[in-house]
């Protein structure tokens, strides 16, 4: 089921359309004047009971969202430590200072590379999953259910049995490599251990945790668009291939985005998958800056600096928003 | 074309389930790995000549009782499910009035605000633990389960008024106009006629919600630091160690219990859940 | 030289169940615009999606051109296919759509432009070329997909109910812009539809298929007049034949031939007490519905359609009469179509 909520009418005119179930004999004279009675009723009423059912969900939203939102900008321009009620202001002092950190610059690139590199691979493998698993088959449903896993595992978890699949002497990959030859059991890689692996592990936790999400939402598209396309580019003339990549995918364009949109806040945003596979080593090589400002704002106590840390993941946000926005808008006008 | 038809359906179809195999098992194999991790004897497990795919040595249950009998495990698993609970009846709370009156009672704005909230969807904990920890503090809830019931409903009230809100448009105005034909107020129709109809979608939203409990990580750790308020989420990769020791036999056992359940019943919804996430990019 | 043929063409989705397209054998002519008619379920868009190459036959072959085609796909075998809701290409400007067949099949980029407005004058479209489609009515949609479709100059036309989609007004002048289509291009074409007006106007001949099978091929005029069973004799015409059982056959004649005895001339008739229980008027005729009185068909419904109807009324019976001529007569078994006979109507 697919829907588009962003046009609701307005039930005023609505309800003008609407009209009495019984055009005419003496029963509807009878319902005639209640008919319209609850028209106005309700026409009347309906502002009024539609801000009381909304407005709890609104004023929690606006309490615990925008609020720590508005407190987030202002203990970055403080000096807020945790355990410290004082608070001062400072300008910019936390913004400098962060600014000039080679931690935090390795951050913000380690949150970029994770994250593009990341939805590339991810897009890609999602694509071929999405096309091997379009048409049924017996046994789909299970396959399906097995390639969910890593999504709907919890976060944490997943990560955590990859930290031992990762493991420097433990590691079964390791054990793969060593068995057909590829790595010498004298000098197994270090893949938490050393930077340039790590990274590589971090991407590949991320990417296994977002395939099957992108993959699902890749078969939603491609199964709503309807069969007699593909259809008339075979009669066409047009091969698999050129079906794929000129008609198929442009024409899952808003579905990609979406699937592209979330995946990156979901990569961007994350601290989880750093935190247990890293805690940001070896030596800040796989710190990102929601990492980062964890360790600098509790571990470190340093609550100013870290909401001015974290504050640095608003333009992306304000990216990805944007981007919903157009797909959601380019939609509605098709 | 030089190859005939049937060929060419052959060589589709082995690609195909070359795919499907390679990241079937590429996704999964973690957790067939789990599996075995779990039923491991330590020597066995810690023995890198041995094939870690099969037992060399008898499997175990050891990892199992040491899990439940000698960490915080259950505990863990218990609060993860009250928490779960609570937070489930405040979100269905918050969320159902408010999808019905945006899918139904307003107009041009009411598009707007429905925009807004999804919006909201994409500030991330994130962004907002480090004030929230303050205001935790300060609310003197810090290291309760508490915390975390006064903020999850902030990650799931959102995305359920949205999965919420198509669900309700999807039903036809005129059950409710002949229900109150019949004499019910708006509000009544909406109690007794709209919400039995919307089951589904509200057992959606039930499911939706207590999974994203169960894999929140980020308010977890920093609002609560007692390994006996602990979630299971956070509780699992943080203290199911002794110092640098991680018991690994027991941490795959414990992932693997609080993953597989909730994997299954998710992928029972998963048509709504992506209708969710489409909502928009797609018409139907 | 015929163009397509289909030789014991059958398909079967289930294994077990009676296939969905039985055992069919035709041969269209060179230049003619057939129909596929029948009701849903009858098999005739499965026949024509086989003839496309969308879907595989289970037994029996395809020939066109007097070439096996079964194992072509759809691009080799030069037909062109305008599908129920068209299919344009909706991301491709209706330039684009026009030009992918040609892009597809490796048509040299000079010759696109030329190629492509030649389609598009053709089809009175060359103002919307820089259109995307969900900008376009439902009958420049139509031309569109017809566009695409002749670009490529192909050996067969195969259509798909592209009418059903359109609102009952546009859809008159969407057929007719069809039929002058055809006239001007003169390209083999089968069309497919469930709509037996739609088939009566513009076939040159009707395939009548139901459950799979053919019930007939023939010009409208042998389908309408001389049916081969019950079958057609009912789903063409609307109101459909009057069916009586009389002993060993049925007895069918047509609405419009069954009329008050008084107006009929011809003395080879045969008369029926007719008692009226509804009356329509339409406009341009009336539609009687009653029951017959008396004889062997006492009891059996009937319809009437006359111009004049004014003077009937619900309750009444009338003397009504159908000339012998006007009788068909079908076995009670088979239902297929048998010769005149003498049946004792008393």
């Amino acid at each position: 089921m697919v829907m588009n909520p962003v046009t609701p009418s307005s039930s005023a005119e609505k309800q003008a359309q609407s009209s009495p179930p019984i055009s005419a004999g003496p029963e509807g004279s009878q319902l005639k004047p209640k008919w319209d009675k609850i028209k106005s009723a309700g026409a009347a009423q309906s502002p009024l009971l539609g801000a009381a059912m909304f407005s709890p969900a609104v004023l929690y939203i606006l309490l615990l969202i925008a609020a720590p939102f508005m407190l987030a900008i202002f203990y970055a321009f403080s000096d807020a430590r945790i355990g410290s009620s004082e608070m001062h202001f400072v300008g910019l002092e936390n913004f400098r200072s962060i600014l000039q950190s080679p931690s935090f610059r390795k951050a913000v690139d380690n949150s970029i590379i994770f994250t593009v590199v990341a939805q590339v691979v991810v897009i890609i493998c999602s694509t071929a999953l999405a096309i091997a698993l379009e048409k049924p088959f017996r046994g789909r449903g299970f396959i399906r259910f097995l390639i969910l896993l890593p999504w709907v595992a919890p976060v944490s978890l997943g990560t955590i049995g990859f930290k031992w699949i990762l493991d420097s002497i433990y590691s079964v990959i390791t054990w793969l490599l060593i068995h057909i030859h590829l790595v010498s059991p004298l000098n197994p890689p270090m893949w938490l251990g050393e930077p340039g692996l790590a990274m590589g592990s971090v991407i590949a936790v991320h990417c296994w945790r977002l395939i099957p999400f992108s993959t699902v939402i890749l078969l939603a598209g491609m199964t709503a668009i309807p069969k007699e396309i593909p259809e008339a580019a075979a009669i066409d003339g047009s091969g698999f291939w050129r079906t794929l990549f000129q008609i198929s995918i442009p024409m899952m364009t808003p579905i990609i985005s979406v699937a592209v949109l979330f995946g990156t806040i979901f990569t961007f945003t994350d601290m989880t998958v750093v935190y247990i596979l890293t805690a940001g080593g070896p030596y800040d090589s796989t710190q990102t800056l929601p990492s980062l400002a964890f360790f600098t704002g509790i571990q470190g106590s340093d609550l100013a600096a870290g909401a001015a840390i974290s504050l640095f993941l608003v333009p992306v946000l304000v990216v990805i928003a944007w981007g919903m926005l157009r797909v959601a808008h380019s939609a509605e006008v098709v | 074309m030089a190859l005939s038809r049937t060929a060419r359906h052959i060589g589709a179809g082995i690609t195909k389930w070359m795919v499907l195999g390679i990241f079937t098992v590429l996704l999964a194999f973690p957790f067939y790995w789990m599996v075995i991790a779990t039923f491991k004897q330590n020597i066995d497990l810690y023995n890198t000549e041995n094939n870690p795919f099969t037992f060399t040595l008898k499997p175990t249950l050891e990892h199992l009782r040491l899990l439940f009998q000698e960490t915080g495990y259950v505990r863990w698993l218990g609060n993860t499910a009250l928490v779960g609970v609570i937070v489930v009846a405040i979100t269905l709370f918050l969320s159902i009035p408010a999808a019905y009156a945006l899918a139904r009672l307003t107009g041009r704005w009411g598009q707007r605000l429905g925009i807004g909230i999804f919006l909201t969807y994409l500030v991330p904990p994130t962004l907002l633990f480090i004030p929230l920890s303050r205001v935790v503090a300060n609310l003197g809830l810090q290291d309760t389960i508490w915390s975390l019931v006064l903020v999850y409903p902030s990650i799931t009230v959102p995305f359920s008024i949205w999965l919420l809100m198509g669900f309700f448009k999807s039903i036809p105005r005129e059950l409710e106009d002949a229900a109150m034909v019949d004499g019910l107020t708006r509000f009544g129709a909406f109690l007794k006629m709209v919400v039995p109809i919307s089951m589904s979608g509200i057992l959606t939203v039930v499911i939706f919600t207590f999974t994203l409990v169960t894999q929140e990580f980020v308010y977890a750790l920093t609002f609560i630091s007692p390994e006996s308020q602990q979630m299971v989420g956070v509780g699992v990769p943080i203290f199911l160690v002794r110092g640098d020791v991680y018991f690994w036999g027991s941490l795959m056992a414990a992932c693997l219990i609080a993953s597989v359940p909730i994997a299954f019943v998710y992928n029972l919804f998963l048509d709504r859940f992506i209708a969710g996430f489409t909502v928009g990019a797609v018409k139907g | 030289m015929a163009v397509v043929q289909t030789r014991n063409l059958t398909k079967v989705f289930k294994q077990g169940e009676l296939g969905a397209v039985n055992n069919v054998n035709l041969e269209t002519r060179e230049g003619e615009f057939l129909v596929f008619l029948g009701p849903s379920g009858s098999g005739k868009t499965t026949l024509l999606r086989m003839i496309a190459g969308l879907e595989t036959p289970t037994a029996g072959e395809i020939l066109i051109g007097g070439r096996v085609v079964n194992d072509l796909t759809p691009r080799e075998r030069r037909i062109a296919m305008v599908f129920q809701s068209y299919a344009l290409y909706p991301h491709l400007t209706v330039y684009k759509n026009i030009a992918f067949p040609l892009k597809a099949q490796g048509v040299k980029r000079e010759l696109h432009k030329e190629k492509v407005e030649g389609a598009a004058t053709l089809l009175g479209i060359r103002h919307l070329l820089q259109r995307k489609p969900r900008e376009l009515s439902g009958g420049e949609r139509q031309r569109v997909a017809l566009a695409r479709a002749i670009v490529r100059e192909p050996a067969v036309f195969l259509l798909d109910e592209p009418l059903s989609n359109l609102d009952a007004k546009l859809r008159l002048s969407a057929r007719e812009e069809l039929e002058r289509f055809h006239r001007r291009i003169g390209t083999t074409s089968i069309y497919v539809t469930h709509d037996q007006v739609e088939a009566m106007a513009m076939g040159d001949r009707i395939m009548v298929l139901n459950k799979g099978v053919v019930h007939q091929l023939a010009s409208p005029k042998e389908v309408y007049d001389e049916p081969a069973d019950t079958f057609v004799a009912t789903f063409l015409g609307s109101p459909p034949m009057n069916l009586v059982v009389n002993g060993e056959v049925i007895v069918g004649f047509r609405p419009e031939h069954f009329r008050p005895s008084e107006n009929i001339t011809d003395p080879n008739k045969v008369q029926f007490k007719f008692r009226v229980e509804n009356v329509e008027y339409l406009g341009a005729e009336y539609i009687l519905s009653g029951v017959l009185v008396g004889g062997a068909v006492d009891g059996k419904k009937a319809i009437a359609r006359l111009l004049l109807g004014q003077s009937f009324e619900v309750g009444h019976t009338y003397d009504f009469a159908i000339p012998e001529r006007h009788l068909k007569f079908f076995d009670k078994t088979t239902e297929k179509r048998v010769s005149a006979r003498a049946v004792a109507w008393s």
